[in-house]
């Protein structure tokens, strides 16, 4: 059961990074379209960046 | 992680690193050496490619511009030649006028003075002529009047000198 | 083409090789724990089992199973060697003694020990037992795990991609001895060799130092790629979600990073320039931790982490199919079922691709802070 609370949180941590990462670089390629692949190219390493912080987390609360 | 540990396997891990360091050395002397050498071979191939093909290019360019340049050199020298022979003929032209005026000048001159002296010694004649006509006259007018024929013609001559021609 | 010659040989040979097993394994059923449909999987109970089930590695090759009207449970598939390091030295036999039972039931003797398979572990019996006894919590009580060496499910999926990798790259290395370009399929793995030179090792490494990173960040990079690949097809193979090989290629990644890691580097970790002398052993065990411990765990959690969860997500998405039957009827359930299992596949399909990519990503960026020379101010 805790578990399970836990790892909504983790979720809902997780979601609100990457909604952030998300928007932000959607907002910097549309001020600078042709700096496109590299902001997807940060965008993709800090969200796996923060993937991994989540499924750590996630695994280690199993 | 309770799981995560039991679920580890020694075994399967002992393989995956057997299996990855004989694949590692397979691939690395079969595959990813032969293949970025020669990758690399051809991008540098391509590179020098592109260099000779800008060399090529900035000769062309150099020799453009020589040809450019000589052939502005023979138009520059054209220009003076003609501007020269234009000025020699503008001088020849000028001298032959002035020339010409010269002889004309001296030639009118020349016709002037002849008009004068032919002028001055028809006037003379026609003094003379006027001089005996008008002795002959005033001889048949005066004769009646006059008698001496010496004096008269002193007269007539007297009165000559006084009114000059012209 | 003397290569294609022989692919197509050896795919026979092996096609044969199935064909004469399956006979072999199908006789398997379970005679002391029948189940009355078969072992059909009807109830989310079950299917939360057999997803658990496939989501492990697994000692024999099955395609697919069905039963018989007579209930009988058949297996489509072939065994494989099961090779242990038992408290005798080493053991090994066919996977097919254990007849696909998985909780421990089955009990084969070799060299006087026993053995038993409980959730895709083999276990060893401790001397004068006979048969496992469990308690509450499942757990075998006198039974203990073997080192266990079997060419596993996951195991032949290696190798599978393995010689796919071999085969594909090495015909590519040799179209470059007689032509410029390759031709062919070469011509669709060459973009990929350079993209991952080009996007990957270059701008995180360096110029100057990538090249003699190359040949590992490829290998990971394409060994990832076709595992993930595979795992998606009906085959089966869960390998890149075997937590130990993902602790095999981040322990890897992490060998190499610590072992170029240039005087700069380790000045710069131990004994961090510009801050305080106080608070430099605290820094140091910071970056220590990083690299040698949250580093690796975070490369090799992630990649397994996503592996299963879109296993799971799948297979739970297919079995709406069986679940949602007696809400909506079995078209509706299909068509919801098919629909979403489809439109999360089309998304594996990209996570295929991007868990190779960012394992390779992240292991060179972690290699360039290793190789790194900082400028002295």
């Amino acid at each position: 059961m805790y578990n399970l609370i836990g790892a909504g949180l983790i979720v809902i941590g997780g979601g609100i990074g990457l909604g952030q990462i998300g928007g932000k670089a959607m907002e910097s390629i549309a001020r600078q379209p042709e700096a496109a692949g590299k902001i997807q190219t940060a965008m993709i390493i800090i969200g796996a960046l923060l993937e991994g912080l989540a499924f750590g987390a996630l695994i280690l609360g199993k | 992680m309770e799981t995560l540990l039991n679920d580890f396997s020694p075994g399967l891990f002992f393989m995956q690193l057997v299996i990855l360091i004989i694949l590692l050395f397979l691939m690395k002397k079969f595959a990813w050496k032969p293949i970025l050498n020669s990758l690399e071979e051809r991008e540098t191939g391509i590179e020098d490619a592109l260099k000779a093909a800008e060399n090529a290019r900035k000769e062309m360019q150099n020799l453009q511009a020589d040809n450019d340049r000589l052939i502005k050199e023979a138009r520059a020298e054209r220009d003076a030649m003609m501007k020269e022979a234009r000025e020699i003929k503008d001088s020849i032209i000028s001298e032959a006028k002035e020339d010409a005026k010269e002889v004309t000048s001296a030639l009118i001159e020349k016709a002037q003075a002849s008009i004068q002296q032919e002028k001055q010694s028809a006037l003379a004649e026609i003094k003379k002529s006027v001089a005996e006509l008008s002795i002959g006259i005033a001889e048949t007018v005066i004769k009646k009047e006059l008698s001496n024929k010496k004096d008269q013609l002193e007269l007539v001559e007297g009165i000559l000198k006084d009114v000059t021609l012209n | 083409m003397k290569i294609a010659q022989k692919t197509i040989r050896f795919l026979t040979i092996a096609v044969i090789a199935v064909i004469t097993s399956t006979t072999f394994a199908s006789e398997a059923d379970r005679k002391d724990h029948p189940q009355k449909d078969g072992g059909q999987v009807n109830t989310q109970a079950e299917v939360k089992a057999y997803i658990k089930h496939h989501l492990k590695d697994s000692h024999d090759f099955t395609f697919f199973s069905y039963s018989t009207d007579s209930g009988e449970r058949k297996h489509f598939g072939f065994s494989l060697p099961v090779i242990i390091w038992s408290s005798e030295g080493l053991v090994a036999f066919m996977s097919s003694e254990f007849h696909h039972n998985d909780d421990g039931h089955v009990i084969v003797e070799k060299k006087g020990l026993k053995f038993a398979k409980i959730h895709s572990q083999i276990y060893e019996i401790d001397k004068g037992a006979t048969v496992v006894s469990f308690d509450e919590a499942h757990h075998a009580t006198n039974a203990h795990k073997t080192l266990d060496f079997s060419i596993t499910k996951s195991v032949v999926g290696i190798l599978f991609a393995g010689l796919l990798m071999f085969l594909g790259f090495s015909r590519l290395a040799k179209q470059y001895k007689t032509r410029e370009v390759p031709k062919g399929f070469g011509r669709v793995l060459e973009p990929l060799v350079i993209y991952v030179r080009d996007e990957i090792a270059r701008p995180n490494i360096g110029e100057k130092k990538y090249k003699k990173f190359m040949s590992f960040l490829l290998t990971v990079f394409f060994f990832i790629w076709i595992l993930n690949l595979l795992g998606l097809t009906p085959l089966g193979f869960n390998v890149t979600g075997q937590i130990a090989v993902t602790v095999c290629l981040a322990l890897f990644t992490m060998v190499i990073y610590l072992t170029n890691g240039t005087r700069d580097f380790w000045a710069h970790t131990l004994w961090m320039p510009g801050v305080p002398y106080i608070l430099r052993p605290i820094l140091a065990i910071i970056e220590l931790a990083g690299f040698i411990l949250i580093k690796p765990f975070s490369l090799l959690v992630r990649l397994f982490a996503n592996i299963t969860a879109g296993h799971f997500v799948v297979m739970s998405l297919i079995a709406l199919m069986v679940t949602l039957k007696e809400a909506f009827g079995p078209v509706a359930s299909t068509g919801i079922s098919l629909a979403l299992a489809l439109f999360i596949m089309v998304i594996e399909i990209l996570v295929a691709f991007l868990q190779a990519f960012i394992f390779t990503m992240l292991s060179s960026l972690f290699i360039g802070m290793a190789v790194e020379e900082h400028e002295h101010h």
